[in-house]
């Protein structure tokens, strides 16, 4: 019969209708401004209007999301400032769109070429978020922020971000990205560990060659 | 095609090894290193290719396109075809001088090689001869040069190769505009003075537009045909998209469409970028199904280097590219509803479950939408924990039923129905020879599925039916995706239930991947149709050609025939039943 | 919202205007033009997507009065730049900004739109849609998400909100001039750069000759 198709459309509509409603009842009213109703409203048991009342309410970001990349500097003891990054150029080496650049730092004294960058720029009106930099950097010193609040009047001069721009401490990366923090450390604190193996078995090897040319 | 298929069965069955038998002196091995299959003599390929599709079943017409060999002087035209009943691709191709590249067309053969010829010689200048409509495709006519030729450099240009030098260790830091006379990625040719400068308007567009006037038989009104233009900027072209249509009346009787305003060069930028590079950018191809697309180039570029990825990548890149797939049909069918009229209210439902599937791609790889999330022969990371539990409450509680709603909210509906049945038909004859793929061409009742046809992954270990019917309407198009839904959904169940324990990446992770010399053809079944990805490697960290098969491209090239003989109204419908994606249209 | 606009309706008595009644006169000019802005239906490229995600249910547009998508430029306030924007696209572009009635906006949206984005080295890529039509708010990111754009749409709205009533270049007698259609030849033409072509063009020679050495 000609509508009974229309009629069944628009009984689905209704439901959906309807479900925001039941919903409501559920959390008592309480549905929006809800930290607890509002997991559940972003799940796959969402029932009915999902809306994510921005920026009231904003979407807690997973993990792994990536936005705009970041530096990391260890806090030391006394206060100053240590760079994770050693200007190994990798991260400018795989970035697709080239949008990295990094100045490397000569020591003053010697004019050799110290491991630390005196300038990193990254053009995020280049930059395609891809991650890449932060999959490939192998001292951990860049990752990806979870900030996406960063619209600007003028791209002049704020899209391209400097080093103080781009560096964040430790503290901040744990904060964002606990599990990857985790791994990072681990990380760092194995290859200190290997370090010191290496170290300890080169002074080793070089008391037991010192021993053999005493004798 | 079934249908012709008695008087060939002989044909058919034969192996191609024994081709070169079949035509002696037209046909060569291709020996390079790395390479396969033949070489074609350009005189005789309108020949080869006849009897080819006529004596030896190969009757689809996959890709077309040429490779620019700058230090052999050659330009090389690449085909590859199948058989519409399965099995891999047979490569041949021919060359020719690259001062003067003139290879006979064969749309006359296969019409699926219509937009891809154009666009061979759009960005590379090779001169097809007999093709009806040799214009530019995706720059506009005027344009000066050939991008993809090796030897041109476009304003911006600054080295040949990624990784640019001044970014490290140089360190200069600059707005590549700052550099540039003019500030704006333009170039001209010396002597050129713009004060006199005609652009070219669209007569040249507008001419092989059948525009006849019917000056009525005494019976009839005497009639004018009008020519209307779709786009670029309109609602329903699904973004920058424009068809010239002549009327008459409101009767469709000619259709040209009209690309390249998102042409992002993205085939020039892939052949300067590393292996590792070019895999965010495929994310932006078809931008509703990046990790499919992420599939097709890592399939490729492991066929180069020889490399397989763990079982459990395996199974987490099945699961990935099903769920794109849902992903994508969702989209399209609520967007179908949308060009139908029906504003927004079916698109909201299909977008809400998007939206949950996007929030596992946003946990799995860090972006909603460009994911890049393959790594040549594994992942780039492994799935975090508890998204494995959201996808079973997705794949097993959720999708199933909000499916089976929308096919309740749409199916039966009497508007969708009288709209969509017998609208856009494509007959089985038309749609293979147009080289038309994915629903498109099961909905006209072929049943040809790449994850079928020639399994790649781990494909031929589920099970899962490939969608058809036999209408080639609208309609019918909407069903084979409402169908491959539930199939979708049936893999993913497979997969979670059996994806193992274990490692994701072979090998350590590198950035700069050694690819062997060669060639590789990686096609995958995208949601539009099929990808696939041409790649050619030189042994450098860059490929030297890297071209895709893009399947929402070739399936225009049967729109005019869709669209002949139905109102205006429809062509938005027919448009969005073929589910185009200008970011591959016109890459 | 309310209390203020009951405050201010009435018309302010000749002799009292002052600073004072242009400020609230902007504040109710300013906050219905804010809470009322009608983006262009217009999608570029992978942005567009995301900006049909915002207008979609999770993210609501109509929670700030922006869900009144228009196809046609002549009835919207803003063009949301959603995309790469190429060669073969901007003579078009301009051509709806110029259609777009005043007071009109334009947002960037994403790393494309702003400055070229990954595709900036493209030879059909414009890098940036301000090398044509001034844009007022920049959204970094590829793409942004809806909440990105949500917030750069709050920061659209700031920026009207600090537009004054008597400093906006609309009601001023001499007509706003529109921006010359770019034209396609050998390469894309901006008609404001012929004054000076020829100097440009012996410049980009001898960047070349250059270049080539
Ligand atoms: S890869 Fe890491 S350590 Fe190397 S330059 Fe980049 S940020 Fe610094
Ligand atoms: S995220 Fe990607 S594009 Fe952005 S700086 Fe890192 S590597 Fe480059
Ligand atoms: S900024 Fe990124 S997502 Fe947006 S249009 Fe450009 S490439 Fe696509």
């Amino acid at each position: 019969m000609y509508g009974v198709g229309l009629v069944k459309g628009m009984g689905v509509t209704i439901k959906h209708f309807v479900n925001t409603y039941v919903d409501d009842l559920r959390w008592f009213g309480r549905r929006y401004y809800n930290p607890e109703a509002f997991a559940v409203r972003q799940s796959p048991q969402a029932q009915g209007i999902f809306t994510v009342q921005y920026p009231e309410e904003k979407l807690i970001m997973p993990e792994e999301f990536r936005y705009i990349p970041f530096l990391i500097y260890d806090e030391l003891e006394d206060g100053t400032r240590q760079d994770r990054c050693t200007s190994c150029g990798i991260c400018a080496k795989v970035c697709p769109p080239q949008c990295i650049w990094i100045v490397r730092s000569d020591d003053p004294e010697t004019g050799r070429p110290i491991p630390e960058p005196s300038e990193f720029f990254i053009d995020i009106d280049i930059c395609m978020n891809c991650g890449l930099c932060s999959e490939y950097c192998p001292f951990e010193a860049i990752r990806m922020d979870h900030d996406y609040e960063i619209s600007t009047y003028d791209r002049f001069s704020e899209n391209i971000y400097n080093k103080e721009k781009l560096d964040k401490p430790a503290s901040f990366y744990a904060a964002v990205r606990p599990l990857n923090y985790a791994i990072d450390e681990a990380a760092i604190a194995e290859k200190v560990a290997k370090k010191a193996a290496k170290e300890a078995a080169r002074k080793q090897r070089q008391a037991e060659k010192d021993r053999k040319t005493d004798e | 095609m079934t249908d012709k298929e008695s008087p060939q069965v002989e044909g058919t069955t034969r192996e191609p090894d024994s081709l070169e038998q079949h035509f002696p002196g037209i046909l060569t091995p291709d020996e390079r290193e790395g390479f396969d299959g033949y070489l074609v003599a350009p005189d005789k390929l309108t020949e080869f290719a006849t009897r080819l599709r006529d004596e030896f079943g190969y009757d689809y017409l996959s890709s077309v396109t040429g490779v620019d060999y700058l230090p052999d002087e050659v330009m090389e035209v690449v085909y590859h075809a199948y058989r519409i009943e399965g099995g891999p691709a047979l490569v041949f191709k021919t060359q020719v001088p690259r001062a003067d590249p003139v290879v006979p067309s064969l749309v006359g053969v296969w019409p699926g090689a219509d937009f891809q010829e154009r666009e061979a010689w759009d960005l590379l200048g090779i001169r097809f001869t007999g093709h009806p409509n040799l214009r530019r495709i995706l720059m506009w006519e005027g344009f000066e040069g050939h991008p993809l030729r090796k030897d041109w450099h476009e304003a911006y240009f600054e080295e040949d190769a990624k990784p640019f030098a001044n970014r490290w260790p140089e360190g200069d830091v600059y707005r590549i505009e700052d550099k540039i006379p003019f500030g704006k990625n333009v170039q001209y040719p010396s002597e050129f003075t713009p004060e006199g400068w005609i652009p070219e308007g669209d007569e040249g567009l507008y001419a092989g537009l059948g525009q006849i006037s019917n000056d009525g038989d005494g019976s009839s009104l005497k009639t004018d045909q009008l020519v209307v233009n779709l786009g670029p900027q309109h609602p329903s072209t699904h973004g920058v998209f424009r068809m010239v249509v002549t009327l008459d009346g409101e009767t469709v009787t000619d259709l040209k469409p009209v690309m390249g305003y998102l042409h992002r060069n993205h085939e020039k930028i892939g052949e300067r970028n590393t292996y590792i590079m070019n895999m965010p950018y495929t994310d932006r191809l078809d931008y509703l199904s990046s990790m499919s697309n992420n599939f097709g180039y890592a399939l490729a570029v492991e066929k180069l280097m020889d490399i397989q990825p763990p079982e459990r990548a395996e199974y987490i890149r099945v699961i990935m590219a099903e769920l794109t797939r849902i992903v994508s049909h969702l989209w399209a069918i609520g967007f179908l509803l949308n060009d139908l009229g029906a504003f927004f209210t079916p698109a909201l439902y299909a977008i809400n479950e998007r939206e949950l599937i996007l929030d596992v791609f946003e946990a799995v790889s860090g972006s909603r939408m460009m994911c890049n999330y393959f790594r040549f022969g594994g992942l780039a990371r492994d799935l975090p924990p508890g998204t494995l539990q959201t996808i079973r409450e997705l794949i097993f509680e959720r999708l199933p039923r909000r499916v089976d709603e929308l096919d309740i909210y749409l199916t039966e509906n009497e508007i969708v129905r009288s709209r969509c049945i017998g609208v856009g038909v494509l007959s089985p004859e038309k749609a293979v020879a147009f080289s038309a793929a994915g629903p498109v061409l099961r909905a006209s009742g072929i049943p040809y599925d790449v994850r079928r046809a020639e399994p790649y992954g781990i494909y031929d270990r589920f099970d899962f039916e490939v969608a058809v019917r036999y209408g080639g309407d609208v309609y019918d198009r909407y069903l084979v995706r409402l169908q491959e839904i539930r199939e979708s959904i049936r893999i993913v169940q497979q997969a979670v239930d059996d994806i193992p324990e274990g490692e994701i990446q072979t090998g350590k992770p590198i950035f700069q991947v050694r690819v062997p010399a060669g060639e590789a053809y990686g096609r995958v079944e995208n949601p539009k149709g099929e990808l696939g990805f041409y790649v050619v490697s030189n042994g450098k960290p860059n490929p030297w050609r890297y071209h895709i098969r893009a399947p929402s491209f070739i399936n225009l090239t049967a729109l005019a025939e869709m669209c002949k003989g139905h109102k205006v109204a429809d062509v938005v419908a027919i448009l969005g039943s073929i589910d185009i994606i200008l970011g591959e249209v016109d890459r | 919202m309310s209390e203020e606009l009951s405050n201010n309706d009435n018309p302010v008595p000749e002799g009292l205007q002052g600073q004072i009644a242009i400020t609230s006169l902007d504040k109710i000019y300013n906050w219905s033009r804010r809470s009322s802005i009608w983006p262009m239906m217009f999608g570029l490229a992978c942005c567009a997507i995301e900006m049909i995600a915002t207008a979609a249910s999770r993210y609501d547009l109509a929670r700030f009065g922006m869900e009144v998508l228009r196809a046609s430029p002549r009835q919207a306030d803003l063009m949301i730049v959603s995309g790469t924007v190429t060669k073969k696209m901007i003579p078009i572009i301009v051509r709806l900004y110029n259609q777009m009635p005043e007071p009109k906006y334009v947002l960037a949206m994403g790393a494309c739109a702003s400055g070229g984005g990954p595709f900036k080295e493209g030879y059909n890529v414009v890098s940036g849609v301000d090398k044509f039509v001034p844009v007022d708010v920049y959204i970094p990111g590829c793409p942004p998400t809806p909440q990105a754009l949500l917030h750069g749409l709050i920061k659209m709205q700031e920026k009207i909100d600090g537009q004054s009533v008597l400093e906006v270049p609309w009601y001023r007698s001499e007509p706003i001039d529109e921006i010359p259609q770019p034209l396609l030849g050998p390469d894309l033409i901006d008609p404001r750069d012929i004054p000076d072509f020829a100097e440009k063009l012996k410049a980009q020679e001898e960047r070349l000759a250059a270049e080539r050495e």
